[in-house]
């Protein structure tokens, strides 16, 4: 195997406009797990998280497993797929490590600012949460973490369109607040 | 327009895909006759009031979905996910 080196896709620094900050965010093993007909719960099980129910999260130490679909959970910043031979038989483990980028937002506009973007209403929404949604016409998988405050996954091919359109948005809903 | 995914929720038109008829899920049999082949792949109906079809969650869950709506008032009268449909019928 060579020795590759891991790069981020942006390598971006920091923007804030009215209080909302776009970050990249440090890149976690993203493993996908597809249980098998049945094996959801025996899944978690062996990972000690409970298999995640639709739009949900769950938390256990450093590792969440994220609803990301139909019979479809990623565990994220949890053991490299190579040391899950646990779930041999129990789920199709897929490495997505190097295929998403990671991005978050966060401050109070957050929700304006998303609004534009992705076509639900986030007002509301509360730790533990996640969407399969768009953000325009890109997919993505956007994670609840607080108050004001997101996390957003897209394909790492598109993330500089990623970025572009969410600072577009940031500097739109600036410009509303004078 | 929102479509109800029976995984995600409540959610705007623009994250489905649509595909076509629901007459796409009761593919004839491999040896029948022609006429039902041409019927399967060409011939629809179009009704005005209540019709079946079939949408993808593209841009969400994943799921295919059979949409039970009506084209005349607009309603939305069922969403049901095809995999489920195919569980029962596999269970029967
Ligand atoms: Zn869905």
């Amino acid at each position: 195997m060579p020795d590759l080196i891991a790069k981020p896709a942006l390598g971006a620094v920091a923007v804030t406009h009215a209080g909302c900050t776009l970050a990249e965010a440090a890149a976690l093993t993203i493993t996908a797990l597809a249980p098998f007909p049945g094996q959801a719960a025996a899944v978690g099980a062996e990972l000690g998280l409970a298999f995640p129910a639709p739009n949900t999260v769950s938390e256990g130490g450093a590792a969440r497993l994220v609803w990301a679909g139909r019979d479809l959970a990623f565990l994220i910043g949890g053991a490299a797929p190579e040391r899950l031979a646990a779930l041999n038989g129990l789920a199709a483990v897929t490495d997505q490590s190097d295929a998403w980028v990671t991005l978050t937002l966060t401050g109070p506009p957050t929700v304006e600012v998303l609004a534009r973007l992705v076509p639900l209403d986030l007002r509301g929404t509360a730790r533990g949460q996640v969407f399969r949604t768009g953000l325009g016409h890109m997919p993505l998988v956007l994670i609840a973490e607080g108050a004001d405050s997101f996390t957003l996954m897209t394909f790492r091919s598109m993330a500089r369109t990623a970025w572009h359109e969410i600072e577009e948005a940031m500097v739109k809903v600036a410009a509303r607040s004078f | 327009m929102r479509l109800t995914c029976p995984l995600c929720g409540p959610r705007d038109r623009r994250e489905f895909y649509y595909y076509g008829a629901a007459v796409y899920l009761d593919r004839p049999a491999a040896d029948a006759p022609p006429e039902a082949w041409d019927e399967y792949l060409h011939l629809r109906d179009n009704p005005a009031g209540v019709t079946q079809d079939l949408w993808y969650h593209e841009q969400g869950c994943g799921s295919w979905l059979k949409v039970t709506r009506n084209t005349v008032t607009h309603e939305i009268l069922a969403v049901d996910a095809v995999s489920a449909a195919d569980a029962a019928e596999e269970a029967r």
